[in-house]
């Protein structure tokens, strides 16, 4: 139970860290982007959205800067975002609404397919050292320093591209729009194939190697000698006395490497022009609407907090200790 | 921080301990670079020394002037006059892969050096404190672990017009220490109550010099790792933003060319713009990586021997993965 409290208590603690970093980078910037936007714009943006946008952006000097915090959270306990100003002034909630589910899609299953490939191939590398096995590392050293976004381009380069294999870009056919039909689905598996499989391969060398070594630690430990002498199956010494152990420092690596797959992940989504909101924060950047993209920041930050939270649950149904801590 | 080192690093995190070693009024130079001083690490430092050799003399190796346009020659593959080819423009696109280390290096060791005083700083401080203000850096800590990144960096970024390399290095920077933080504040904790601390305190040494002179020798491993770590996810860091377009063109680096390359539709015929800036970036990565994995076996001496182990044991006919009862059977004396 304490456990889980300290945690909720450093998630709150996040949450609020990210979302006034959100109330302080407009502040401290030295341009002031919504003012001229609103003054090219007189008459087409609600006096309401004005109000909202003035909040988020820090042009309401008249208020003191505690006022203008106060007024911040109260938008943010509204969902109120601003509107997007490349979007047709639609609700940036709901811009980034009709994004998200791409994006959690294809990274949250790519991801976890490349954690556990990635964790079971390093148990077994780790489990045979000394052996062949330990070519792979070499291989997937360089595979795990190669850009994201690189071996984008060269994946459709070879399988889109000269092979045909695969759709080289969006996340389904144009001319078709979003429904629960066989043959829509089949079009969202051809299109985000090419995508998932970069991600995995890009990722899955950081956990082979992370998994290996953390093995070949813990297969030293007594407990392991113990359980091979008692004449356990190997296959139950491999799996619930070392790999058990080995993936506990390995789930909150994936815990902690989450912010930064997500930002390579961003970047794949502008190579496969895929509909997610990495790509609408690229657009963002480009076409300058800057409450879009401080609520993209927002969203994005708050989904790797929930990523977090699942890997700290699995971790505890993993860990006993975390559990005693309460007797 | 970044992908590879991160996992790499968490052996580091808990094999440290198990390694007591002496402190040194003076630590000797070579005791010093001892870390160093293994295959891994030495591939690696050799890739490294040759991008910067490259980086240092590109003028000399460079046989064109990176923006030199030549209309004659457009998207010509590679020749004897043009090792890898021509741009769309007629630029030479070795001379500019040559020319883009420099930015490459200069941006990376920047952030590299920034993020690792920051690292040092909040991790030795919240290690060698107890209570709550160790509690708070660390809570710091791991809010900058949480927050991605790169998303961020694109929003700062992108507020300017043209950001100064020292910026986008800062923010590089500000974005990677945690990691570096946290092991060394787990390690600093575990020196915290070492014999040799406690005697440098009962001898009423200062507070700077217990921890420039007894603990910071014994930390040079994790920092250096760290270090190396930075580099790593800041080279991918600059090229990346270099590729989407937020970071200023004058910047030639090998995410410059990339963009130039997505941009004019390299894809996917002219293979000699993008596969070779892409490659670099691949091998520097590594040659990083290479010297963190010598660090890592240095630091925890499992790593370096279980191979060797195994194969020994081989040899004798004794199977590594078998159970230790069979083993034994008919052997006679235990290895």
């Amino acid at each position: 139970m304490r456990f889980i409290l300290r945690r909720l208590a450093f998630y709150a603690f996040t949450a609020w860290a990210a979302i006034t970093i959100n109330f302080f980078l407009p502040r401290m910037m030295k341009g002031d982007p919504v003012s001229a936007y609103l003054a090219k714009n007189q008459g087409k943006v609600s006096p309401e959205a004005i109000d909202s946008l003035r909040t988020l952006f820090g042009v309401d000097t008249d208020k003191s800067l505690f006022q203008q915090y106060l007024d911040y959270w109260g938008l943010m306990l509204h969902g109120d975002l601003g509107v997007s100003t490349s979007n047709g002034l639609a609700p940036v909630s709901d811009v980034i609404a009709t994004a998200l589910p791409w994006t959690l899609g294809l990274v949250g299953i790519a991801t976890v397919l490349s954690f556990l490939i990635g964790t079971s191939l390093g148990s077994v590398i780790g489990w045979r050292r000394g052996s062949r096995a330990d070519w792979a590392v070499p291989f997937a050293t360089f595979f795990s320093t190669v850009p994201y976004f690189w071996m984008g381009l060269i994946v459709i380069a070879v399988f889109s591209t000269t092979l045909g294999w695969f759709p080289a870009s969006h996340a389904y056919d144009k001319g078709t729009s979003p429904n629960w039909s066989w043959d829509f689905v089949g079009q969202v598996i051809a299109h985000g194939t090419l995508p998932a499989l970069t991600i995995v391969v890009a990722s899955l060398g950081g956990w082979v190697l992370g998994m290996r070594n953390m093995m070949i630690t813990v297969l030293d430990e007594d407990y392991v000698t113990v359980a091979q002498a008692k004449g356990l199956h190997q296959r139950r010494v491999l799996t619930q006395y070392a790999s058990r152990n080995a993936v506990l420092p390995q789930l909150s690596s994936f815990a902690l490497a989450l912010g930064f797959i997500v930002g390579g992940t961003l970047v794949m989504e502008l190579v496969f022009s895929y509909p997610g909101v990495g790509k609408l924060l690229l657009d963002a950047t480009g076409a300058k609407d800057y409450p879009l993209m401080q609520g993209l920041f927002l969203v994005i930050t708050l989904a790797v907090l929930v990523a977090n939270i699942l890997a700290d649950v699995a971790y505890a149904a993993l860990d006993p200790r975390t559990r005693q801590m309460e007797s | 921080m970044s992908l590879t080192t991160a996992p790499a690093a968490s052996s580091t995190d808990d094999a440290l301990a198990s390694e007591p070693q002496r402190p040194r009024r003076v630590p000797a130079i070579g005791k010093s670079f001892a870390m160093f001083r293994n295959g891994k690490s030495l591939t690696g430092l050799a890739i490294l020394g040759v991008f910067v050799v490259i980086a240092v003399f590109a003028p000399l190796i460079a046989p064109y002037d990176p923006l030199e346009k030549d209309f004659t020659a457009l998207r010509q593959g590679p020749s004897a006059a043009h090792w890898l080819g021509t741009t769309h423009m007629g630029e030479d696109v070795f001379s500019q892969v040559v020319y883009g280390t420099r930015g490459v290096l200069v941006v990376g060791f920047l952030a590299g050096i920034i993020a690792t005083f920051v690292a040092v700083l909040v991790g030795v401080a919240a290690g060698y404190w107890s209570g709550w203000k160790s509690e708070s850096l660390s809570a710091l800590t791991n809010v900058f672990l949480v927050i991605p990144g790169l998303p961020l960096i694109i929003i700062v970024a992108s507020q300017y017009e043209d950001p100064p390399l020292i910026l986008v290095a800062g923010v590089l920077a500000i974005t990677g220490w945690a990691w570096g933080a946290r092991v060394l504040r787990a390690q600093t904790m575990s020196l915290r109550n070492r014999d040799f601390v406690q005697a440098a305190k009962a001898n009423g040494e200062k507070l700077w010099r217990i921890i420039a002179v007894e603990m910071l020798p014994n930390l040079t491993a994790i920092i250096a790792s760290s270090f190396v770590g930075t580099v790593t996810a800041a080279v991918l860091g600059l090229t990346t933003l270099a590729f989407i377009g937020v970071i200023p063109i004058t910047n030639l680096n090998w995410g410059t060319i990339l963009f130039w390359a997505q941009q004019n539709g390299a894809f996917p015929d002219y293979w000699w713009w993008y596969v070779p800036a892409g490659l670099c970036i691949a091998l520097l990565g590594m040659a990083l990586s290479l010297i963190n994995f010598g660090i890592d076996e240095y630091v925890n001496p499992r790593l370096r021997s279980a191979g060797e182990r195994a194969r020994a044991m081989r040899k004798k006919g004794l199977a590594m993965d078998g159970g230790v009862t069979e083993v034994r059977v008919g052997q006679g004396s235990a290895p």
